[in-house]
């Protein structure tokens, strides 16, 4: 897993990289400062629910089946609601500010770097959601704890890299 | 999954949709690592033609052998195939096939995800050649992509490169990057957590140490080939503008980007080939490894170094001052590990006993020819020798020293040497010396006469030039170097399918080596090893073979 998230990191630092090259290089079109708003609430709902994968991956390793489902299922419900405020952000743009992916090198790259970062969220809750079918299944057990530690990583990374990228897009970018 | 699980000689008496039903399902490292060789070969040989059109187009001035078009589809192809899906098979394979034997495990770490990867190479193959079929989708005329293997934008824009064989590029560059990148988790997690009892990492052979280094650089590099990829589908079908120079994007950050990976994916060709090289001269010397900790040393600072030398690569642009001086810098410094490995193989074999069989002559040529493709090398990094030379033959002429003259031929001397541990029988010592002697012959014939042309001015992927400038002669001998490699080629082909079915048999350990995969029947059992082996040197068989005077002794 440390292999995939340092090939993951590479990936994302390639499109960091493009985004930070092109700021402020659009010639057309709504430029950041007039069209971003920090998503305040939704970034905070995703770095919460790196805390609660990690409480439920210590509870199943405690042997606390019940805790370990509610941690989980918070988990689930805090990633979604950020990719709920992912989709809102982005029909706003569209329908309202007019940016989309082909409008200028803002959208472009502002597009392409939080949607690979939506992608990785929505891979991240596909996951989330296997492993809570198999625990409703009730075939989730304190011998799968490890396994469940590793998918955790995973998500912490993908929490991580939602930092640097909100530092690049709201903060540096407008 | 494990009822597939059987060894070659069982399978002799099943029909025959039964056992490739086993070979494609399979999901041992041993035949996964046979099916990446072959796979490779297989696309040695349509490179190989592609290069020989190129070659019969260039014979002489004013050719009209193939169209212009048809040229630049050749290039294109010949380059991207033989560096995707034939260097990077081969070298998965033989890891595929040596990592775990040598560390005396039983497979590798995540066998399935081993067999994705496998799928995701053969996929990008297929997609590459599909798009001959393909290419200009429902016109029907069919044309690969003619972009150039490093594709630089604009000419991969929807303007400069329509109907699909652009698409089918980015496509198949994607799909086996994946399963690169998923090859080189394994090798990783598979060195780190299953060697065998005994094998610290100061006692892992070198095929494994340069193997785990090249894993490393295959994440670093191919990921930023991947993102790139994507950026390019996404300026292709969904409108983005990352490389449209007309809205203001970049056409150079493209060049940044593929050479980000373009370098060091040099040196994940590379060290497998020291990898081979590491191996095969100890044994063929008779000697220890000369300086083990300062090749482990040397490796990683390769890995490192090349990490940073990547816009070598593009001095002609115009970078700035700033730039092009830290790049020249770099790209020298990178010559002083290479440097110490090649005194160290010269120091093994120094005062060895030494055994002249077919592995061990080309090792001994890729000794002689890695140095000067090396000192081409630092020719080529010196800025303004760059900007006279850059994009012409000696370029060409350069990197096929680097590819053919070092990784190919440890390759084939890697065929001839672990050959009779897969198949269990030997290849033919007379057929492998006159392969040797063809294509030692060709490669010098066609790579040292085609840097002549290129320092008297003669760009690369020109599909004809004028007569009387000089360049006739040239392109003619180096045309005729091709047939002297086909033929070698041809025989080694031969040899392998004749050995296979007609060759001595091998027996556990033809080459009286020293590492574990020797200790092993051949081929080695499905399991590979009924009890995990404990090593206390660096040596194993060497302390089973002399228990009166074994290594560990003095390591």
């Amino acid at each position: 897993m440390w292999c995939l998230i340092a090939a993951e990191s590479a990936i994302f630092t390639i499109f960091l990289v493009a985004y930070l090259f092109y700021i402020g290089k659009s010639q057309t079109g709504p430029q950041p400062a007039n069209v971003l708003h920090a998503p305040i609430f939704y970034t905070v709902c995703l770095l919460a629910s790196s805390l609660t994968v990690h409480v439920a991956v210590r509870r199943l390793a405690a042997g606390e089946g019940a805790a370990f489902g509610r941690w989980w299922l918070a988990t689930i419900l805090l990633g979604g609601t950020f990719l709920f405020g992912t989709a809102r952000e982005w029909k706003h743009l569209i329908a309202v500010d007019g940016l989309t992916i082909g409008a200028n090198l803002f959208g472009t790259t502002y597009y392409s770097l939080v949607g690979l970062h939506g992608f990785h969220v929505t891979m991240g809750l596909i996951a989330l959601t296997i492993v809570a079918t198999f625990y409703f299944a009730g075939r989730l057990g304190r011998e799968h704890s490890e396994r469940l530690a590793v998918l955790s990583m995973y998500w912490h990374f993908v929490d991580g890299v939602w930092v640097v990228v909100f530092t690049v897009v709201y903060v540096i970018g407008v | 999954m494990s009822t597939t699980a059987i060894t070659l000689s069982d399978t002799t008496a099943r029909p025959v949709t039964l056992r490739f039903h086993e070979w494609v399902t399979t999901v041992d490292h041993k035949r996964l690592g046979i099916l990446y060789v072959v796979y490779a070969l297989i696309f040695l040989l349509v490179g190989g033609v592609e290069a020989t059109i190129m070659r019969l187009q260039l014979v002489r001035p004013h050719n009209d052998f193939v169209s212009p078009q048809a040229f630049n589809r050749m290039f294109t192809m010949h380059g991207t195939t033989m560096i995707f899906f034939v260097a990077m098979p081969l070298v998965f394979g033989f890891a595929n096939y040596l990592v775990p034997l040598m560390i005396g495990a039983r497979d590798m770490a995540f066998p399935r995800l081993n067999a994705f990867s496998l799928w995701m190479t053969a996929l990008g193959g297929l997609f590459l050649y599909f798009s001959f079929l393909g290419g200009d989708g429902l016109y029907g005329a069919g044309s690969a992509p003619d972009v150039g293997w490093f594709a630089y934008a604009p000419l991969t824009a929807k303007t400069f490169s329509v109907g699909h064989s652009t698409d089918f590029w980015t496509l198949s560059l994607l799909s086996s990057g994946i399963g690169s990148i998923g090859t080189a988790i394994n090798l990783i997690a598979t060195i780190l957590c299953m060697r065998c009892p005994g094998m610290t990492l100061g006692k892992m052979p070198l095929l494994v140490w340069l193997n785990l280094v090249m894993a490393g650089l295959v994440i670093l590099a191919v990921s930023p080939l991947s993102a790139a990829q994507i950026m390019l589908l996404i300026d292709r079908y969904l409108g983005g503008h990352f490389f449209d120079t007309q809205a203001g994007g970049s056409a150079v950050i493209w060049m940044h980007f593929f050479w980000i990976f373009g370098h060091p994916e040099v040196y994940v060709l590379v060290l497998p080939a020291f990898a081979f090289a590491s191996e095969i001269i100890p044994v063929f010397s008779r000697k220890a490894i000369f300086g083990y900790p300062v090749m482990v040393l040397a490796t990683i600072a390769i890995g490192f170094i090349g990490m940073s030398v990547w816009a070598h690569h593009m001095f002609t642009i115009g970078m700035s001052a700033g730039a092009n001086t830290f790049f020249v810098l770099s790209t020298m410094a990178i010559a002083v590990p290479t440097g110490i490995k090649i005194f160290n193989w010269l120091a093994t074999m120094w005062g060895g006993k030494l055994r002249l069989a077919t592995p061990m002559l080309f090792c001994i040529a890729f000794l002689f020819q890695f140095l000067v493709a090396g000192l081409t090398g630092v020719t080529l990094a010196v800025a303004p020798l760059d900007w006279q030379l850059g994009n012409s033959y000696y370029v060409v002429a350069h990197f096929h020293y680097v590819i053919v003259g070092g990784i190919l031929f440890t390759v084939f001397g890697a065929f001839y040497y672990w050959f009779p541990k897969a198949s269990g029988k030997m290849l033919n010592e007379e057929l492998g010396k006159l392969h040797f002697w063809l294509f030692l012959i060709g490669f010098h014939l066609t790579f040292d006469f085609m840097h002549v042309p290129g320092i008297l001015g003669m760009p690369r992927r020109i599909y004809t030039y004028e007569p009387g400038r000089g360049w006739d002669i040239w392109n003619l001998i180096v045309s005729v170097g091709v047939l002297f490699q086909a033929a070698g080629i041809l025989i080694f082909v031969f040899n392998l399918v004749w050995s296979y079915f007609r060759g001595k048999a091998a027996g556990k350990d033809p080459w009286n080596a020293w590492t574990l995969e020797w200790s092993t029947s051949s081929p080695p059992p499905v399991y590979n090893y009924a009890t995990i082996p404990t090593v206390r040197s660096r040596r194993p068989l060497w302390d089973l073979k002399h228990p009166e005077d074994p290594d560990w002794r003095y390591e």
